[in-house]
């Protein structure tokens, strides 16, 4: 069995977010990109797969630009087998279904048996990818998964939802599945695991090799994003400072019942 | 426009933003005869569904089969395609919750449609529709245009819109046969959690803790401030990467995105990913002993003190002035 991980490019959580000046997106200067955190327990499951015997092998597929380059090459590093680049020049705005078009085709083209994602990725927070690919291939998906079993042709998985409940699935494969962050913990790369990574397979592909049009995709898609806005200000608060902690306490909770309203 | 809702319901009980989503589908409607509900599951009476009556929907479409007991994506999903189609639908509402970000992008891809998630403000109707939703954890808000030559799907933000009975809409109820489709996906139990409160994205008020607790047992001065104003706990990255709290109480940009209406932080420095995670919480307190500590920015009230002497006081305040 193949394994494809559905890889993006985001900034590091730790980013301070800036809107470029057109209002269509954020400024990337001296931002560091990293894998989507959620694609790392991805990659790690596909890993643990594979060393168990039950999968041959690993392939990252990313739509992306050069900025994916490096969490790739990282992926590598953990252990993947090969990685598949697409590139997005003219498909930068495209939205969220169109993106899901292009990964579900090169899906088809590799004959993978599984497809592990992130549950979602950290910039957009769509959490739409999983879903979509999983319906365009016609094969079941769970997302936000915590634990899988594969045992031959079908998968016991685990979905964490609301109120810490689980639910419990079986599914046939092949399947989409999305790593939520309790699924595994993602191993250390070590340099010389990077320097080594850098001669795997590294192919980077357009989208017409999958047969599919750019043009077509921009001019399908039915979301057009039409700006960003900052998040309202929040007004300065009031800081309470003194030796008196119970008196600090009683005034905040006595402006909690009277000003705030919310006690 | 026709706006059909999916609400959402486990263990036959409808969960209460799917009102907040029906108030919204009927306002957008504009007529209850253009409003209609769906609920998917088994034994779904009239003590269920007799909840959605006078929130502005003319017809409530029930999909009632024992496959249906459990949340399983394949088959809801044939539920919902052919309410949409028998309904007309133009715009699909949802929750932002596990079953509705689940379910929604699924029926967008099979019908080539438009979709929005997490939402938390919606203008125009009739055709095409803006949507807000947070990115980059809230960091930024995005303006999206769901074009109107295709079905438009959303799923809402929790504890965001208004759920309003409007006294209108005869919720009649339209039983639907549906023929489910072969799948291998299997549903086979739900497990409940430890944690049986309401989960942190749907919860009003939340007590939240950061490493400064220093163990897992420490949780407990701020589970009791918690069940004094019936509050949900959270906790930062730094305590869930210590141990002290399983990772679905995390707050934050790889955690869960919260929107109380009262978030108490105690013993949380405020990381960047922390805050885009709890900063549209509509009253912030903040309890650090480092004045300079960056939650204090966005704090409504800050109290520069050891959480282990503020949050037990706390505790007995808010217990006495609820008890008056």
């Amino acid at each position: 069995m193949k394994i494809l991980v559905l890889v993006k490019q985001t900034p590091d959580t730790e980013t301070k977010i800036r809107i470029s000046a057109n209002n269509m997106g954020i400024e990337t200067d001296g931002v560091k990109f990293i894998a989507n955190p959620y694609d790392d327990f991805a990659i790690e499951e596909a890993l643990k797969i594979k060393e168990k015997g039950q999968a041959q092998e690993v392939v990252l597929l990313c739509l992306g630009d050069e900025k994916a380059r490096e969490p790739l090459i990282k992926g590598l590093a953990m252990g993947a087998d090969r990685a598949i680049l697409v590139e997005n020049a003219q498909l930068t705005q495209v939205d969220s279904l169109g993106v899901a078009k292009v990964l579900a085709a090169v899906v088809k083209a590799e004959g993978a048996g599984l497809v592990l994602s992130g549950k979602q990725a950290i910039d957009d927070d769509n959490m739409h990818i999983g879903p979509m690919v999983g319906e365009l291939l016609n094969w079941p998906h769970i997302n936000v998964v915590t634990k899988i079993e594969i045992n031959g042709q079908t998968a016991r998985v685990e979905r964490e939802v609301e109120g810490g409940q689980v639910e419990i699935y079986e599914t046939g494969l092949p399947c989409v599945l999305g790593a939520h962050k309790s699924l595994n913990t993602p191993r250390y790369t070590a340099l010389q695991g990077i320097m080594k990574a850098k001669k795997k397979p590294f192919e980077v592909k357009k989208v017409a090799d999958y047969g599919l049009d750019a043009a077509t995709l921009v001019k399908g898609q039915k979301t057009i994003l039409s700006g960003f806005m900052p998040p309202p200000e929040k007004p300065a608060g009031k800081v309470f400072k003194g030796d008196d902690v119970e008196n600090l306490v009683e005034q905040v909770v006595k402006l909690l019942r009277d000003e705030a309203k919310v006690i | 426009m026709k706006v059909l809702v999916f609400i959402e319901q486990r263990d036959r009980k409808i969960k209460s933003s799917a009102l907040e989503a029906l108030t919204l589908g009927a306002k957008l409607a504009g007529s209850p005869k253009d409003c209609a509900a769906l609920v998917v599951g088994h034994q779904l009476d009239d003590s269920v569904v007799g909840k959605l009556k006078g929130y502005g929907s003319d017809t409530t479409y029930v999909v009632d089969q024992p496959e249906l007991k459990l949340y399983n994506t394949v088959l809801y999903a044939a539920a919902l395609e052919q309410a949409i189609k028998t309904f007309g639908a133009d715009l699909v509402i949802g929750l932002a919750s596990p079953m509705g970000r689940d379910l929604l992008p699924r029926l967008a891809a099979r019908l080539d449609g438009a979709i929005v998630s997490d939402v938390t403000a919606l203008e125009g109707g009739g055709g095409k529709i803006q949507a807000t939703k947070p990115m980059y954890a809230g960091k930024v808000l995005a303006k999206v245009t769901l074009l109107e030559n295709a079905k438009q799907f959303v799923t809402i933000r929790p504890n965001v819109f208004k759920a309003e009975s409007l006294g209108t809409g005869s919720s009649t109820v339209t039983k639907l046969d549906i023929k489910l489709p072969a799948t291998s996906l299997k549903s086979v139990e739900v497990r409940k959690g430890a944690n049986e409160k309401v989960d942190l994205t749907e919860a009003s008020r939340i007590v939240s803790g950061g490493r400064s607790l220093a163990s897992a047992e420490n949780f407990k001065i701020l589970n009791e401030l918690a069940d004094v104003i019936g509050a949900t706990v959270g906790a930062s990255r730094a305590a869930v990467d210590s141990g002290y709290a399983p990772h679905d109480m995390q707050v934050g940009q790889t955690g869960k995105t919260v929107n109380p209406n009262l978030y108490i932080a105690c013993g949380i420095s405020g990381s960047i990913q922390h805050m885009a995670g709890m900063r549209t919480s509509k009253v912030i307190v903040a309890i650090n002993t480092d004045p300079e500590a960056p939650i204090f920015k966005i704090a409504t009230y800050g109290i520069v003190a050891d959480l282990f002497k503020a949050v037990p006081l706390f505790t007995t305040k808010l217990k006495k002035l609820l008890e008056k």
